[in-house]
């Protein structure tokens, strides 16, 4: 029990480090990589929970490709970072809304807590329990029956996502000559050559 | 639940060697390396000319085209996990609903394969 709180205090304490570090370093790619060092903490305190299938879709999905996908936006914005941070004042009035809107959830979370010590129980047990069905079994059997809607909506978003990154990015150059395997299995010695008479003398 | 974190405690114990392997690796230079710096050493080196400009420059927009087509699929893939898991309970109204999503994706997929999205100039 005392291994599990040390890695549950490992865990948490390098995800808040990170987590702030992503915000304050000052290389945008240095941010990125505390982000991917975040997405591995929040993994590892997924799978204390007993969350298995959750713990390593985070660092499929996430770090794997979402981490990818900052890091290829970072490259390709042309911004200039010393300009970018001009606009901090600007952008403090609604940052301070969104972090007094957390710091509400956190006391809310932190009152509940103190009221009754054993609410933290109720969301932390796995229902099912994990002795009857693994984490990922506990997924599949409500996922598409009972919130088939939730899951077809996910696949719509999904839809949607790939029809606009295609339509907003995807401009072929004119000048690109592509190969057309068809057309050129289709050719044969009467279509690829053609034999003129040339009267001598002259050009065709 | 202490039964499912014993399986784990063998990817701890290499993240600890690879941690100790990689702090050590990164860490004896410094102690044991000879060092004589000077400007010329120090200064960054591109085929004998100064550095024209900066390293990181804006590179084609289709990278980051085939990594969001990349993660949708991906994505898709990470819904199929628990559904062949609990293939066998979930019936016909499972079955159908999965096929539903996949047929949705699929028109994705056929719309960016005639879009020429997968080719590369």
């Amino acid at each position: 029990m005392i291994l599990h709180a040390f890695f549950f205090y490992l865990f948490a304490a390098v995800t808040v480090a990170s987590a702030f570090m992503v915000i304050s370093a000052r290389n945008p790619v240095h941010s990125v990589l505390f982000l991917i060092l975040a997405f591995f903490n929040s993994a590892g305190l997924f799978l204390m929970l007993g969350a298995e299938f959750l713990a390593l879709i985070l660092i499929v999905v996430y770090v794997g490709a979402v981490a990818v996908l900052f890091l290829f936006v970072v490259m390709m914005l042309d911004v200039d970072f010393v300009e970018l941070r001009q606009g901090f004042l600007q952008y403090l009035p609604i940052g301070a809304l969104v972090g007094i809107i957390l710091l509400i959830e956190l006391l809310v979370v932190l009152g509940g807590w103190t009221i009754s010590p054993d609410i933290i129980a109720a969301p932390t047990t796995p229902i099912p329990a994990l002795a009857e069905m693994s984490n990922t079994e506990a997924i599949g059997a409500v996922l598409y029956t009972r919130y088939i809607f939730f899951f077809q909506i996910a696949g719509l978003v999904l839809l949607v996502a790939m029809i606009g990154a295609i339509v907003l990015t995807l401009r072929h150059k004119a000048y690109a000559k592509r190969q057309n395997i068809s057309e050129q299995v289709g050719r044969d010695p009467n279509t690829a050559i053609e034999v003129r008479k040339v009267e001598s003398g002259k050009g065709i | 639940m202490e039964d499912l974190l014993k399986d784990y405690v063998p990817i701890v114990v290499f993240i600890g060697i690879s941690l100790v392997i990689g702090l050590a690796l990164l860490v004896s230079p410094f102690l044991l390396a000879f060092k004589s710096p000077d400007a010329e050493k120090n200064s960054a080196y591109e085929c004998g000319f100064n550095a024209f400009d900066d390293a990181r420059m804006k590179f084609d927009i289709r990278f980051y085209l085939v990594a969001i087509l990349f993660i949708i699929f991906d994505l898709e893939v990470a819904f199929l996990f628990p559904w062949a898991i609990t293939f066998g309970k979930l019936g016909w109204y499972g079955f159908t609903s999965m096929m539903v999503f996949l047929a949705v994706l699929t028109i994705g997929f056929i719309y960016e394969w005639k879009k020429g999205a997968l080719e590369w100039d």
